[in-house]
């Protein structure tokens, strides 16, 4: 059970949040200018790695605030948290 | 013939409280402080158990949590009956009852002992090889397994204890309260940690609190007298939580750890009432420092496992500890300097050591020298090779053990004798501590596997961590606490001890014997009966990593989850393959650690706790009026009201027919409401719908329909402009959380420029529905001051007024097809709304009607429940509902998919209307449909989403969804039932009123 530094609440329990998928994932600006292939490419096409991979999370249970984590999923070491529209720290 | 086996009084025994019990229908007695096991071996009752595959007669073995054959059933037949329990681990009280398990008709001739005579021909996989031809006899084989397996028998009426969950927060959590755990705890607390320590046991001091070996010492003192005092210095220390009794059952990532806490398992009866028996506490500290020392190994021989074979330290501990003896006549065999220290406890207390039986050479320690001038014999370089006694060990046989520790030579000796105590040295437990994700590595030269890469913030001391001698516990553990505390001083800077130094260890994982192994029955895990030629064979087999070779013998996978065993099981498997035991591994240490009841891990989560329910304002009314109830999401609703023992179907008849012909009244409070205030709400309803709305005139209201950005359908409901600014979005009632969801989500982060607010009112609101062409005149009675007229408060349009002096919002819109009005007032005013509209309404026969004819007549009128006729797949053109895709917008939630190849196609399940042939026949919702019956294989077109029978049409309708049903419109189709074909027509989904006419009535 991860203890999440949520960036607008602190230190919580894991089971306050809800994880939602890969970050940094920006929805196309113009979606009827892109192709099926393309399209597919934001909807469906998503990373599940085994290591640092980045994420977006929700404190549903809190603030009801985005912000986005970056976790190792071999460890599931957290390794920084930042707000959503922040560029992700350097490692 | 039982005889009484207490040898002297120990200050943990209280024998002035004499405690009466039952074992397998027979009464004992034992003394206050007693477990159940040192109770019986003081009785001299060593046969406790039989084992689960060959049913032999097992004993007590171990005085522990790790015990693998002592379990029992706890108060069998009763409500609070618990199978599996440790006799180790239960402390005698008053009236406690317990009983053997896995034999029958008992334990002194348990039928199921013919396995152990068939054993030959019960090899590992057995099960698996036997019973999978031909397949189809499963189930009749199934049938005998079940019978002759089993261990405890769960109980079958509700339990009667409470069960409790806590949260703790603490600076530092120590686990394990031996020498180790206690100076740990100690000083974290002294330096102002807020320290938590835990024990599983109910008195501190782990195993150094009955040390005897008097060539030990601290500060000059014994060390189980140097520690009792540390133990009372404890109890001054601020900052410092102490639990005993209280097991760590999971150690999580972030140092969350769930931990087990028995409150009443050791009172009687009477006292256990209305109590909380167990208390799961869940544990977030800052550090851990895990103590939780070390288990002694057995050694595997032949007939290993015979009751009255005990681990060397399980027979000191009930000498030392329990004052008990576990035998007359005493053997023991070891492999390193442990068992001389119980062996001279035993002696010391008058009790008979006939001999110690060393596969080693010599030893130089001074407690061997001391054991040679007691007289005792020891046989050096010797093994024992075999064992006698059925019920009870009655002898063993040693022989001479080769140089090289691989056969055995010279003559068989006999010793008479019927308890041999084990002595195989020491394994860390590190259970915990890989639970957590830290990696251990093997110690070649003391052959355990010890932590190594910790990847949270923690330690491991002690034993636990490979320092077994008292000297090296203190100092390292000194060193340990300065650096992980971050301290200067300790109180162990200046503490001193002497020791005993020789630690020599002869280690052979598998022992010889003068048979073959074929023939011999060496126990690797006893619970299970996997024996090491069972491990052998696996590895024959082919099977090479640890994993597999568990699950294939079983090894490991018993209620103590091979915590006596595993070592061996990996030693014998390493020597096999040749591979060293460094680079096999272990196999992954799974929680709990010990484990847990059922009632621990819901807490308080039971009966109507088990999930949260809500409830609407005028709940109670529906219960008064005797409503039923369904679940809808969280939500409590009124499913419909039978009068005078109507059933479900002549209650909804009535209630429909009474909505459309006069007036019927629905509680809609569980409708999800959303408040979206903000300067660009608009903007942001024509982002999430997929219709228009920056032309919606204030005060008027609009249906809309919510996708996902796959295109698929996700919500549906009214959503009227209060304000330039302000909006109220209705939700469905299981989608609301949902709903806002998925809304915060873009606007924080794919809008965040937007100037919008969301905030869920869904429970500040109630919603009456007035429905049927006397709803006007209802409502007219309750607000004579407002113009209901069709120009002053058309369809679609809404109006803010008071009825008396509450304040109420007033939308006229229809979920039925009918004149219909939806009257939201603050909740707390609900059922006083509920009633005025009741009373009001009288004169009309006003009727309450719920769920259930709500949906009959919304399915009259084709109107589609999100999550009922849509799964998900489907998208709005699916619905046919064309009408409400807006072609102008530039964008929406979902509007791309829209046109993607596959959203595209002609062939996609279509929402149809069904009839079938015979009116009278209602289709079962979820029934497939085909276009024909004599195809193989059929091709499912779809099938029935919603069905009912409306008494208004006085026929049958359905919904369904059907594969290009679009284009079938008076198609004839099939359902094809268990008994029978229903035919059906494709239909027009809106069987009522299609003109709409009725919406003015």
């Amino acid at each position: 059970m991860f203890l999440i530094n949520c960036p607008y609440c602190g230190e919580r329990d894991q089971q306050e949040f809800k994880a939602g998928g890969e970050a940094h994932i920006e929805r196309p600006k113009e979606p009827t200018e892109l192709s099926d292939d393309e399209w597919a490419e934001y909807l469906f096409m998503r990373k599940n790695i085994k290591g640092v991979q980045f994420e977006r999370w929700n404190h549903t249970h809190g603030c009801r605030k985005w912000f986005n984590m970056i976790r190792d999923t071999s460890n599931d070491e957290i390794k920084a948290i930042y707000k959503m529209g922040e560029k992700p720290p350097s490692q | 013939m039982t005889k009484n086996l207490r040898v002297k009084s120990s200050e943990y025994i209280d024998e002035t409280n004499r405690i009466s019990f039952k074992f397998n229908g027979k009464t004992y007695h034992g003394f206050k402080g007693d477990t159940l096991a040192s109770a019986l071996l003081a009785n001299n009752v060593h046969l406790v158990g039989r084992s689960f595959k060959y049913h032999r007669p097992r004993g007590i073995m171990t005085s522990g949590s790790e015990e693998p054959n002592a379990i029992v059933q706890i108060n069998p037949g009763s409500n609070r009956t618990e199978p599996n329990v440790r006799a180790t681990e239960v402390e005698i009280y008053e009236g406690l009852e317990a009983s053997s398990q896995n034999c029958w008709p008992n334990v002194e001739f348990d039928i199921g002992g013919i396995n152990n005579i068939l054993s030959p021909f019960l090899p590992a996989g057995f099960y698996y090889k036997t019973f999978m031809w031909p397949a189809s006899f499963w189930e009749k084989y199934e049938f005998f397994i079940r019978h002759s397996a089993g261990l405890g028998k769960s109980p079958t009426s509700s339990d009667p204890d409470i069960y409790d969950h806590r949260n703790i927060h603490c600076d530092v959590l120590v686990v394990g309260a031996g020498i180790s755990g206690i100076l740990a705890a100690k000083n974290a607390a002294k330096n102002n940690f807020k320290t938590l320590l835990v024990d599983e046991k109910n008195e501190l001091g782990g195993s150094t609190i009955y040390e005897n070996n008097e060539f030990n010492k601290i500060d000059k003192n014994a060390p189980s007298e140097w520690l009792k005092k540390e133990i009372e210095e404890l109890k001054n220390i601020k900052n410092l939580e102490i639990k005993t009794r209280t097991s760590v059952a999971a150690y999580h990532q972030y140092n969350y750890l769930l931990a087990r806490e028995n409150l009443t398992d050791h009172l009687e009866i009477k006292d256990k009432t209305n109590k909380i028996r167990q208390r799961l506490l869940k544990i977030r500290a800052r550090k851990v420092i895990l103590a939780t020392g070390s288990l002694e190994r057995p050694l595997i021989f032949d007939n290993n496992d015979r009751p009255g074979i005990m681990l060397s330290s399980a027979v000191k501990k009930y000498s030392e500890f329990y004052g008990v003896a576990c035998g007359s006549k005493n053997v023991f065999f070891t492999n390193n300097d442990s068992a001389y220290e119980s062996a001279l406890s035993l002696h010391n207390k008058g009790i008979n050591v006939e001999a110690i039986i060393d596969i080693r050479n010599q030893s130089e320690s001074k407690i061997v020298k001391k054991v040679i001038e007691s007289g005792i014999k020891i046989y050096w370089s010797h093994s024992i090779v075999d064992t006698d006694g059925y019920k009870r060990l009655n002898s063993v046989s040693v022989m001479k053990l080769s140089n090289d520790g691989t056969s055995v030579t010279g003559n068989k000796i006999s010793i008479s004798c019927n308890c041999l105590g084990v002595a195989g040295g020491w394994t860390p437990a590190v259970h915990l501590y890989t639970q957590s994700g830290s990696k251990l590595k093997f110690d070649e030269e003391k052959q355990i596997f010890l932590p190594n890469q910790n990847t949270s913030e923690q330690i491991s001391v002690g034993s636990c961590d490979g320092d077994f001698k008292i000297d090296e516990i203190i100092t390292n553990l000194n060193k340990k606490l300065k650096d992980y505390l971050n301290i200067n001083e300790t109180d162990l800077d200046n503490t001193k001890v002497e020791i005993d130094q020789e630690n020599s260890k002869r280690n052979i994982w598998l022992l010889p014997s003068d048979k073959p192994l074929g023939k011999t029955k060496p126990f690797v895990d006893y619970q299970n009966d996997a024996t090491a030629k069972d491990i052998k064979l696996a590895l024959r087999e082919g099977f090479r990593s640890i994993e597999h070779v568990k699950r294939y013998t079983t090894t490991g996978m018993g209620t103590d989850q091979g915590k006596l065993g595993n070592m061996h099981a990996l030693g014998i498997i390493a020597d096999t393959a040749g591979v060293k035991m460094g680079e096999l591994g272990t196999t992954t240490f799974r929680p709990p650690y010990t484990p847990l009841t059922f009632g621990t891990i819901v807490g308080r989560n039971v009966g109507k706790f088990f999930d949260i329910f809500r409830r609407t304002p005028m709940n109670d009314w529906h219960v008064e009026n005797k409503a039923e109830f369904e679940n809808v999401g969280q939500w409590k609703r009124a499913w419909y009201y039978p009068i005078n023992g109507e059933t479900m179907h002549q209650a909804v008849q009535r209630e429909s027919k009474a909505a459309r012909e006069s007036a019927g009244i629905l509680d809609a409070s569980t409708l999800g409401k959303i408040d979206i205030q903000g300067s660009d709400a608009s903007e942001f309803l024509n982002r999430v719908y997929t219709n228009a709305w920056s032309k919606l005139a204030i005060g008027k209201c609009r249906y809309g329909l919510m996708l996902n950005e796959d295109g698929m359908v996700y919500d549906d409901g009214v959503t009227t402009r209060l304000g330039e600014n302000h909006y109220i979005m209705s939700t469905t009632t299981g989608g609301a959380a949902n709903v806002l969801g998925k809304l915060e989500d873009y606007l924080q982060t794919e809008w965040p420029e937007l100037d919008v607010y969301l905030t869920s009112v869904t429970d500040h609101y109630a919603t009456v529905s007035l429905c049927g062409p006397n709803s006007k005149k209802i409502l007219k009675k309750i607000t004579p001051d407002l113009d209901l007229s069709d120009e002053n408060f058309p369809h679609m349009s809404f109006k803010e007024t008071n009825i008396g002096n509450i304040q109420c919002r007033i939308m006229r819109i229809s979920f039925t097809g009918e004149l219909s009005f939806e009257i939201n007032v603050q909740a707390s005013y609900g059922k006083d709304l509920w009633e005025k509209c009741m009373e009001a309404g009288k004169e009309f026969n006003i009727t309450p009607y719920g769920t259930e004819t709500m949906h009959l007549l919304r399915a009259e009128k084709g109107f589609i429940i999100v999550g009922q006729d849509t799964d998900g797949t489907m998208t709005p053109i699916d619905l046919q509902m064309d009408w409400i895709v807006s072609k102008k917008k530039y964008d929406f939630i979902g509007k791309r998919s829209l046109y993607r190849s596959d959203t595209m196609r002609e062939d996609r399940k279509q929402l149809v209307g069904l009839l079938t042939d015979d009116p009278n026949v209602v289709l079962e919702e979820g029934a497939q449909i085909v276009s024909e019956l004599n195809k193989s294989p059929v091709e499912m077109l779809g099938h029935v989403t919603s069905s009912y029978f409306s008494p208004n049409l006085n026929k049958s309708i359905a919904l369904a969804v059907v594969r290009g049903g679009k284009d079938m419109m008076g198609k004839k189709l099939f359902v094809p039932m268990e008994n029978k074909n229903i035919n059906v027509t494709v239909a027009n989904p809106v069987f009522y009123d299609a003109k709409n006419e009725r919406l003015n009535a």
